[in-house]
């Protein structure tokens, strides 16, 4: 370090502790603020990250073929024959776990309640891998076949039908003959999901039971798969839409639109939120570093006097500055780990935030830290904070000598 | 030997309220090398005026500067800035020492900004501090020293990288006498071991006694310019 670098910076950590308490107060609201914009990017991002793996593992994978119309009108008239064998053959390479399903609105009954849901007819062994299903049962059984005419229900949707494990229900649908299509079931096995309306929302069984409930045949819904990654299906949607030219081959940002808005919207908010969060801090600052330039006015024509160049007199100012935002920065972003840290097992918000649930959301958020918002916020501090702090440093700079040393 | 400073026709006018103040009017000066002088007179007459311009820390509003061969009154501020930074030293009246500095790094100072390693600037700076009558007192700050040590610390760094010139603006006001004194006799000596020319301001008599050029100003003109013996 050169002796005048070296100058200014214990001149720049000597100034800042000459009023302990100002500086301590400007440095807390620096830490606040960097606390505030890395923890709060931590929970959006937890959000943004967990949704659309939670809604994949629930059931929408990242790749969905329907029939034409299915997606619109999801009966069991667009239903689609089983996968032929150049589907099955891109599948088979492009996907890690792919599923066909049976998949139509239904209602439940049980001898108290009833309630509208969506019948989905599974595979059990395709589902392992591609769905929540298969590790969601708390009670009971998961099912065995495809063949199997038990009834995997919500834990809260038996509650609402105030049934039971072991207790028979009926499901009513449209059969593919356009005639009521109606069985008893008996509840092999209750699961947990979030959010609730998964629950509340979907009862499974066999897909071949669900078939012969619907008068299908070997028809089905819906093939869901999931790729290696989740952004970069764009040649394996290509290869599927050419192994089935006459069907719906959608991608998950498709069929969950929402998701990908709330993506571009919650960046939009953190970004406003990291301008108004910097805003106030940038006051705080500028005050800070004008209340103490004003204050040295004449140890700054001092300086001049003694032979310090203007850009010296910048630059220790900026000096201060910087140790003032890197003290901030290190002490917010600290507090913001340590809050990440005890949130790491998830933030419960469904006391106050049904809305959540409503919107498909889980109301319990898990942080998550991307490298990419903790290193936006902290070069946005730092940036913007200089930038901010060249007018009271050009201010230091501008005197006058003997005016500055005349000033008491 | 061409001398240290030379002013022609040097005039300053302030403007305070629409009113013009003439406070230097066409001064005539040349100061050779090792000169020890000191311009004296009546509050308003000049003389810290004429101190600041040859420091190059205020501007003329006409007229020629020429500090050790470098005319300074049309110089950029930052080439002003490596003039005063090499070849001028200042003491102020109110000693003007850097707080946060010790006595030590106060006499530093000047020679950080001109690159001096830190080894042979610690050396220069304890030795400067002890030819003042300050060891010992090296690692205080301003506010653990009085008055008189602030003043030696001051004198010190004005001097410690021998420049070619110190200006020092009642240097005695705020020293008691003895103080006073000995601080001169410490000037005295620079003057002569060193080769530093000395251009005091001042009311005090004891500062004139000890000059060897008086310079009396008044209404921002030269009225007297007289050499004498000095008493030291």
């Amino acid at each position: 370090m050169s002796s005048t670098v070296r100058l200014l910076a214990v001149l720049a950590w000597r100034n800042l502790w000459r009023h302990p308490g100002r500086t301590g107060a400007i440095l807390f609201a620096l830490a606040l603020g960097v606390w505030s914009m890395v923890s709060l990017a931590g929970l959006t991002r937890g959000v943004l990250e967990g949704q659309p793996e939670r809604a994949i593992a629930n059931l929408t994978g990242h790749v969905q073929i329907h029939a034409p119309g299915y997606r619109d009108d999801p009966v069991v008239e667009h239903s689609m024959p089983p996968p032929g064998p150049e589907l099955r053959a891109v599948l088979a390479a492009g996907a890690l776990a792919w599923a066909a399903r049976v998949r139509v609105p239904a209602i439940v009954v049980s001898e108290r309640e009833s309630a509208a849901v969506t019948l989905v007819g599974i595979d059990p062994a395709q589902e392992r891998g591609l769905s929540f299903i298969p590790g969601a049962v708390v009670a009971g059984r998961y099912l065995e076949s495809v063949d199997d005419a038990g009834l995997l229900i919500g834990r809260k949707l038996a509650e609402r039908l105030e049934t039971r494990l072991g207790w028979r229900v009926v499901v009513m649908s449209e059969g593919a003959d356009n005639e009521l299509a109606d069985r008893g079931f008996r509840i092999v096995g209750l699961f947990d999901a979030e959010p609730e309306a998964i629950e509340t929302g979907y009862v499974f069984v066999g897909r071949r039971a669900a078939q012969r409930m619907l008068r299908l045949g070997e028809r089905i819904s819906e093939i869901a798969l999931v790729a290696p990654e989740r952004d970069r299906i764009d040649s394996l949607l290509e290869r599927l839409r050419a192994a089935a030219p006459d069907l719906d081959v959608r991608p998950w940002t498709e069929i969950e639109p929402l998701l990908v808005l709330t993506e571009e919207l919650s960046n939009v908010v953190l970004v406003i939120w990291y301008l108004i969060v910097f805003t106030a801090m940038s006051f705080g600052l500028v005050n800070t570093l004008l209340m103490a330039v004003f204050e040295r006015t004449r140890e700054f024509g001092l300086f001049q006097a003694l032979g310090m160049r203007p850009r010296l007199i910048v630059g220790q100012v900026l000096g201060e500055s910087v140790i003032l935002i890197a003290l901030g920065l290190a002490l917010g972003n600290a507090a913001a780990a340590l809050t990440l840290r005890w949130l790491e097992s998830g933030l419960d918000l469904s006391a106050f935030a049904e809305g959540f649930e409503m919107a498909g959301y889980s109301p319990v958020l898990y942080p998550e830290v991307a490298a990419g918002d903790v290193l936006a916020a902290n070069l946005l501090v730092l940036v913007l904070g200089l930038i901010a702090s060249l007018y009271p440093a050009w201010r230091a700079a501008r005197h006058v000598p003997v005016r500055a040393l005349a000033r008491t | 030997m061409e001398p240290t400073v030379v002013c022609r026709k040097v005039s300053k006018v302030y403007r305070q309220d629409s009113v013009a103040v003439h406070a230097l009017v066409d001064v005539d000066l040349v100061i050779p090398r090792q000169d020890f002088l000191c311009l004296y007179g009546p509050s308003g007459s000049g003389k810290t005026t004429l101190l600041n311009l040859i420091g190059g820390l205020d501007r003329p509003t006409s007229g020629e500067i020429i500090v050790d061969g470098q005319r300074i009154d049309n110089m950029a501020s930052g080439a002003l800035a490596q003039l005063r930074l090499h070849r001028i030293g200042f003491v102020f009246q109110a000693y003007n020492l850097i707080p946060v500095l010790t006595a030590r790094e106060n006499v530093e100072f000047v020679m950080q900004l001109q690159g001096v390693p830190a080894a042979e600037r610690r050396r220069r700076a304890l030795e400067i501090l002890a030819e003042v009558g300050l060891e010992g007192l090296a690692d205080r700050r301003p506010a653990e020293l009085s008055g008189g040590q602030q003043q030696r610390v001051a004198v010190a760094r004005a001097i410690v990288s021998e420049p070619a010139l110190v200006l020092a603006d009642e240097p005695t006001a705020n020293l008691d006498s003895k103080t006073a004194e000995n601080l001169m006799q410490l000037l005295v000596h620079m003057n002569r071991e060193h080769g530093v020319t000395f251009v005091f301001s001042t009311h005090d008599r004891l500062v004139m006694d000890f000059s060897r050029r008086l310079i009396g100003l008044r209404d921002g003109r030269i009225v007297e310019d007289r050499r004498r013996e000095a008493a030291a």
